[in-house]
């Protein structure tokens, strides 16, 4: 046990020195989310009331559309010089690569988050009501999307066409995560009368199922 | 699918399955008689004001969305026991059932989608309503197989294909209750759910219309399957074909001491 | 008949693409059955020359 978490931590600090040094999630994929939200500013006429109200979905739609770009490049990174070959013959266990790989994911969410929710405060007038709600929906949907995303992007890994599948594979799926975290953000901004903790538990189910599931297939799949 | 009739050798067709075909037909035709011809439209008094409602004739259309829809769950179901087998066995005969199966739900699903959008005109009065449960499931399953499909394509080595294959289309099928659940909770108003198989004024001759219709669209399965899971296992065999008489080439050409076909280099 | 426009799309629009299915599928399976040497090609029984999965 203690190998598998060295490993999966070895991994996923391998991954997060390198985005330390490139810089990709910072410099490029957090503009992305806001401009993503400016967007639907300018779709949405910009009226801070109608924002405010959509607030939660808009949040979630950009999240994910970070977490694509966020996956591709977590792939892409193990397609530089045979690394992934490397990482495969050095006997680590699939699974612990695939929590290393999902974990990275997941911090560099985590940071996304916080960025959009700053953005959606400071550019939609959103107020956080329920300040532990918006933490542990962020954190929930995050690992969902995270390993979901991880065993996705191994799914459409080593295509030509891997930019353009990953999304149509990907986000249909997570349609639950979309609904559940909304749900739960519009509890939590104070957007719409729900029961924002119930949602949790749904996004808990599926955080579990994606990490346990996800490790198991990712086995299966990086033996061919 | 262990037919025990040999092809003619120039279609996916034999015996049994042109049977099949020509009842599968007939069936159709006298489906479309039953539902256009001697059923009788959806014809109802209000309780209290005394006019005429109802579905009036669109119901005639649930004769084809009903059994697809629920043919298309069946090829799904079939699509996920066929990965589920292929990836405890690995063999080509789960996959290429897969594949089918999934192929001929996808097209199934989508017309799913596209009848009910055309009953729910008149009788919804919209082309589409969100947080109904039925549809958002079956939208996203169909967006889910839309996937699986485009994955197999790009994937050029047939057992990745098939592993990545496997894993999509269980994935897809285990997320499925999770979306159904979370649309459910979903604040919204589902029509579905005033559902008119219940209201329905089901008289003998429409329930066995009904009946008839669940017939002759498995029958349409059925064939779809039979034929596509042969057209499946032709490609393999075909591209397993392929290349076999690459390698005997190259052989032939090293045999022959032409070291240049052998390398490749015919110019 | 009431609808009329809708019944005819509906139906018209699923037989038609079954239709289109049905076409594609058998001229997939002749062009496949034409390239496939024929011993390759025997729909098989349990007890056939091995050469099934």
């Amino acid at each position: 046990m203690s190998r598998f978490l060295a490993d999966a931590r070895l991994v996923a600090a391998k991954d997060l020195r390198i985005e330390a040094r490139s810089r990709v999630v910072l410099n490029q994929v957090a503009p992305f989310a806001l401009l993503v939200l400016v967007l639907f500013g300018f779709a949405l006429d910009a009226d801070q009331r109608t924002l405010r109200a959509f607030a939660p979905g808009l949040f979630w739609v950009a999240v994910l559309l970070c977490a694509l770009l966020a996956i591709q490049r977590s792939v892409s990174v193990e397609q530089a010089d045979g690394a992934l070959t490397g990482l495969r013959l050095s006997g680590m266990s699939p699974a612990a690569l695939f929590i290393g790989k999902a974990s990275a994911v997941f911090v560099q969410l985590v940071v996304l988050e916080v960025l959009l929710t700053a953005g959606i405060i400071v550019l939609y007038g959103s107020e956080v009501a329920q300040p532990l709600l918006v933490v542990a929906t962020g954190l929930l949907a995050a690992v969902a999307v995270a390993c979901t995303g991880t065993l996705y992007g191994a799914l459409a890994s080593g295509l030509g066409v891997r930019e353009t599948l990953l999304p149509i594979l990907l986000l249909p799926v997570l349609a639950p995560v979309l609904i559940g975290a909304t749900r739960a953000f519009d509890d939590a901004l104070g957007s719409a009368a729900v029961d924002g903790w119930a949602w949790l538990g749904l996004l808990a189910v599926f955080a579990v199922v994606a990490t346990a599931g996800g490790a198991l297939a990712y086995g299966a799949l990086v033996e061919e | 699918m262990t037919e025990t009739m040999v092809t003619t050798g120039t279609t996916t067709g034999s015996g049994g399955s042109r049977v099949l075909g020509a009842v599968t037909l007939l069936g159709l035709a006298t489906l479309l008689l039953f539902a256009f011809g001697l059923t009788e439209p959806d014809v109802r008094l209000h309780p209290t004001t005394g006019e005429e409602i109802g579905q009036f004739d669109a119901v005639r259309l649930l004769y084809l969305h009903v059994p697809l829809a629920v043919f298309t769950y069946v090829a799904f179901v079939l699509c996920a026991v066929a990965s589920a087998g292929y990836l405890v066995r690995r063999t080509p005969w789960f996959d290429t059932m897969a594949h089918a199966a999934a192929e001929v739900g996808t097209v199934f699903c989508g017309l799913v989608l596209v009848t009910g959008s055309i009953w729910g005109r008149p009788v919804w009065n919209t082309w589409w309503e969100w947080g109904d449960v039925r549809l958002m499931t079956t939208l996203v399953l169909f967006l889910m197989f839309t996937g699986y499909l485009a994955l197999r394509r790009a994937t050029v080595d047939p057992r990745a294909a098939a592993l990545r294959g496997a894993v999509v289309a269980l994935v897809a099928v285990l997320d499925l209750p999770l979306v159904n659940r979370s649309v459910e909770w979903w604040e919204n108003r589902t029509l579905h759910q005033k559902s008119t198989l219940g209201e329905l004024k089901i008289q003998d001759l429409t329930l066995f219309t009904l009946m008839l219709g669940f017939l002759v669209f498995g029958l349409v399965l059925a064939w779809l399957l039979l034929h596509r899971f042969r057209v499946g296992w032709l490609e393999r065999e075909d591209a397993e074909h392929g290349v076999a008489t690459a390698i005997a080439e190259r052989r032939a050409a090293i045999d022959g001491g032409d070291v240049d076909a052998a390398v490749g280099e015919d110019a | 008949m009431t609808h009329l426009g809708y019944l005819i799309a509906g139906w018209g629009i699923a037989l038609g693409t079954l239709g289109l299915y049905v076409v594609s599928i058998i001229r997939r399976g002749r062009d496949l059955a034409r390239r496939v040497p024929a011993e390759r090609s025997r729909w098989l029984t349990s007890n056939d020359d091995g050469s099934r999965g």
